[in-house]
Order: C-alpha cells, then structure tokens, then sequence
C-alpha cells in the first residue's frame, strides 16, 4: 500500500500557511535567516506553529527550509545545522501534541550545479545530514519543497528517501507564459517523471504563482506521476502599499480553489507566501462544504 | 581560416570549448577582435535572448551562453584594452542589504558579462554605502539592483536615498529586479529602470548606454 494512504484516504488534507511572513510579524528582521530562530526564538516558532494547528491544519510544516549546511555557512551557522534542524522538528511536534503530522522542510541550497558553484558531492552531504536530523527528532514524513532544478531535487529526494521516511518532492513553477516551468525549465511532467523514478511517495508544486494557476499544474502532474500530489499555492501576488507588500487574494478566494484542486487529484492543500491562519480555517469550511 | 559562422554557433549553442578554440585560431590569423564580437559574438547573444523570451530557452541554456561568451571574450579582452577599446559599459551589481539570495543576481550578473560589460558584483546583503564606495571607485555608469523578497524591497529605496544624499544620484542609471519587483514599484522609488528578466535587464543596460553615448 502507498505510504501516504493511511493520512489521504478520507479525502484531502488541509496543510499549513506561511512561515516566514508570520515570523517578521513577530520581529524577524530582513537579513536574519528564519531558521536560526529554532535556538534563539523557539516559543514564537512555537506560537507561528501552534496558530496553525488551531485553525484546523492537520499537517504542519518545520521551521527548517533553509537549514542545509550549505546555506547555513552563508550565515555563518554551519556547526548549527544538526541543532537547528531537530529543534525545528520538536517545536512542531510540540505544537502539534498529535493533532497534526509533521512533516519536516527542506528548502534548496541556493547554489547553482551547473555553473560549478556547488559540487554535486556537497549537495548530498548537506542534505544528508539535515534529512537525517530531522528523521531521528522524529518528523512523520519529509518535504523537498520550492526545487526548481531537477538535478538537485534528484539529489534531495535520494538523500530523503535514505531515512526511510514518506517523501514528498514539490517545485516552484513560476517561470513563463503560462507559469508552467521552472526558473531552469523544467515542466510538470518532466518533474513528475523524474520524481517518480526517484520512488518518491508524492509530487507537487508550491510558491511561484497565485492558487488559480495550480488546478492545470496540479491535473499535469497527477496525470504524470499517478502519485498523489501536494499543492501549496501563494495567496495572489504581492502588490505594493505603503512601503510594504501585500497580497491580493482573500482567505474566501483562496479556499473557493480546494474542489477543484481536489478534483484535479490533489491530496494535500495549503498555502505559502501571503497566506495566514485565516486561509487555513478558509480551506476546513470549504472543505466541509464539499 | 577559421570558420566564423561556428564561433556564432558555439556561443549560441553554449559550447565554450568550441568558442574559445575558435577564437584563438582567428586570433592567430589576424582577425580583428572587435569585429569577432560585433559581427559574432554580439548577434549570437542576441539570439539566446530572443529565444529566452520565446521560451525556446531556460536560465540553463542562458548560463551555458554566457559561459562561451566569456570564455571567448577573456581571450580579446586584453587586446581590446591594449588598443584603447573599452567596455560597453561598467556595470556596479547586488542583492540589497538584508536579502541573502543571489541566483537571480549571478545570472543577471553573467548576462550582462556576455553582453560585453564589465560587471562589478558586490554580492549579497549589501548596504548603501558599499554600492556607493563601488561607483566612485570604478566610475560605474549603472547600478543593478537585486531582490528576492517583498521585505526586502524596501532597502532598494533606501539604496537610491543613500545614493541621492552621497550626491552620486545623478552619475548612475539604477536599474531594479528580482522576482518581487514590479515596474510600478521601480517607478515608485525613483530607479530608472526595471529589467523583468536577466535578458531584459542586459537591454535596458545598453539603452542606459546608449543613451549617454549616442
């Protein structure tokens, strides 16, 4: 049986909202990278998670999206990352106290393969040791998330799938007309072939363009991969008030995409950038409303 | 002779080995360098721009572009110098202060070294007064400005403040970008341009220069 059955077979799981947004709400200032927040900050990453499991998540995410050792020795945090990335998972696990999975980030180094900058070698390493701290803090399951470049998420999702975890694998398609590729390229079907060869347990597509783009990517990588897929939309695009970035869709304009995603073979719905508490409670209504 | 047509195509193609192997073989014939370039090399660049924009092409084959480019131009650019040639601009490139992200930036970056510039880049998470230090240092003619996040869109005003009480403002085109930035939002804190992509940012910086130099 499909690993992640036992947590899709009544229907779709609502996942969380926005991390990083909730935490400058809270005083992360630009500049700081969130996931040091695990050492310094661990009661408000307490309260970012906890606010998510009340508003009815039932898989929560980990504060651990940049905590390979690749970027955290761009922050001068490199001999942190194993703290880091078990903090990160028993902050959500406390949070969660059962009512909601865990399942653990993992973000892209930043560096690019194919211009030298980083060697294939030191990818696997780092996500290696970070796919095995947050397997042994105890995460439910493991998400590579927001992968634009095929080769890195290959290697993502190797070093993933060696903790013996369920692994979902989701890509940022914010490139092109259509917003349908990668920044490298890379469509859905290309993603969801490689990914399905890699023997992930789940595709998906996150950040990059509002929801009403992920019904087509959604259907494209479900017919793909026969696999189930996570979806983690951004809440419309950022428009600019005030000096500060706003996001245009609504918690109602949002959640009024969760049938049709639903339809189009998604097993896992949530938000990413711009959205908050209120798009999850949004995502329960519409959900009970099916 | 070296068969000009396939230093065109190795550019095109992002095959650098071939590019440089066939640059140094007209060298040694006595072509010029700078027609290698214009009549070559430039038009070639033109081509992965206009195939980026039709989607025929991804940042992948943008970057092997570059890289043939680059690898070709080191070997002329000595010589250019030597005959007083100079670049087609000197461009000062970062990701503002409080931003760590820099893909978006190396690719302009390398983009803009292809397009026959000379780029300057001062990384990521730089202040103000490092770009302003870069400009008077290098006589910069552009600054290109680079964002990834909405949080840190603000310090892209703050740049071109600092820049204006520096009273440097008026010495530099500001060009802006980055997967947030929008042309109204460049419009707003008062750069002089936006570039959506890294090729259009390389066409904005030729029109900063031309315009200067007509």
């Amino acid at each position: 049986m499909p690993r992640l059955d036992a947590w899709t077979s009544r229907g779709v799981v609502i996942t969380d909202g926005a991390w990083g947004t909730r935490l400058q709400a809270l005083g992360l200032e630009p500049g700081t990278l969130p996931d040091s927040w695990n050492l310094t900050h661990p009661e408000l990453v307490l309260q970012v998670a906890r606010e998510y499991v009340e508003a009815g998540s039932e898989v929560i995410l980990t504060n651990t999206f940049r905590a390979n050792a690749i970027t955290l020795a761009g922050a001068g945090l490199a001999d942190r990352a194993w703290d880091i990335n078990r903090a990160g998972v028993e902050i959500s696990r406390r949070a969660a106290q059962g009512r909601a999975l865990v399942f653990a980030s993992i973000g892209p180094t930043g560096k690019m393969l194919m211009t030298g900058e980083a060697a294939p070698e030191e990818l696997e390493r780092a996500f290696a040791g970070q796919a095995e701290a947050l397997a042994l803090a105890g995460a439910d399951a493991l998400l590579v998330e927001t992968m634009s470049d095929l080769e890195e998420a290959r290697i993502a999702a190797r070093a993933a799938l060696a903790t013996g975890l369920p692994v979902i694998v989701s890509f940022a398609f914010d490139t092109g007309r259509n917003r349908d590729r990668t920044m490298m390229g890379v469509t859905p079907e290309m993603a969801a072939a490689e990914m399905r060869a890699a023997g992930v347990d789940a595709v998906g597509a996150n950040c990059g363009a509002g929801i009403e783009r992920f019904v087509p990517l959604c259907a494209r990588l479900k017919a793909s991969s026969g696999l189930p897929v996570w979806i983690k939309a951004n809440a419309g695009l950022p428009e600019w008030k005030d000096g500060r970035a706003v996001y245009s869709g609504t918690p109602e304009q949002f959640a009024a995409h969760l049938a049709p995603l639903a339809e189009a073979g998604a097993a896992f719905i949530g938000g990413c950038c711009g959205t908050t508490p209120d798009f999850v409670r949004a995502l329960v209504a519409a959900r009970e409303a099916m | 002779m070296a068969d000009l047509q396939k230093l065109y195509d190795a550019v095109l193609n992002g095959d650098q080995k071939s590019a440089v192997s066939i640059t140094k073989e007209a060298l040694d014939e006595g072509c010029d360098p700078m027609e290698l370039i214009t009549k070559y090399m430039v038009p070639a660049m033109d081509e992965v721009g206009r195939r980026f924009e039709c989607e025929e092409y991804f940042v992948p084959e943008l970057l092997l572009s570059a890289r043939a480019m680059k690898g070709a131009l080191e070997l002329l650019r000595p010589l250019l110098a030597a005959s007083g040639a100079q670049p087609a601009g000197r461009v000062v490139i970062g990701t503002v202060k409080g931003d760590l992200h820099d893909i978006g930036k190396n690719l302009v970056a390398s983009m803009l070294e292809g397009g026959g510039f000379e780029v300057i880049d001062l990384g990521a998470d730089v202040a103000p007064e490092r770009f302003i230090e870069a400009v008077q240092e290098k006589k910069a003619d552009i600054v290109a400005l680079s964002a990834l996040l909405t949080v840190t869109m603000p310090a892209m005003r703050r740049t071109i403040e600092a820049f204006e009480k520096a009273g440097i403002r008026d010495r530099v085109k500001v060009m802006v970008g980055g997967a947030p930035v929008t042309p109204q939002f460049a419009r707003e804190i008062g750069a002089d341009g936006y570039g959506e992509n890294a090729t259009a940012a390389v066409a904005l910086a030729r029109q900063f220069v031309q315009a200067a130099h007509p």
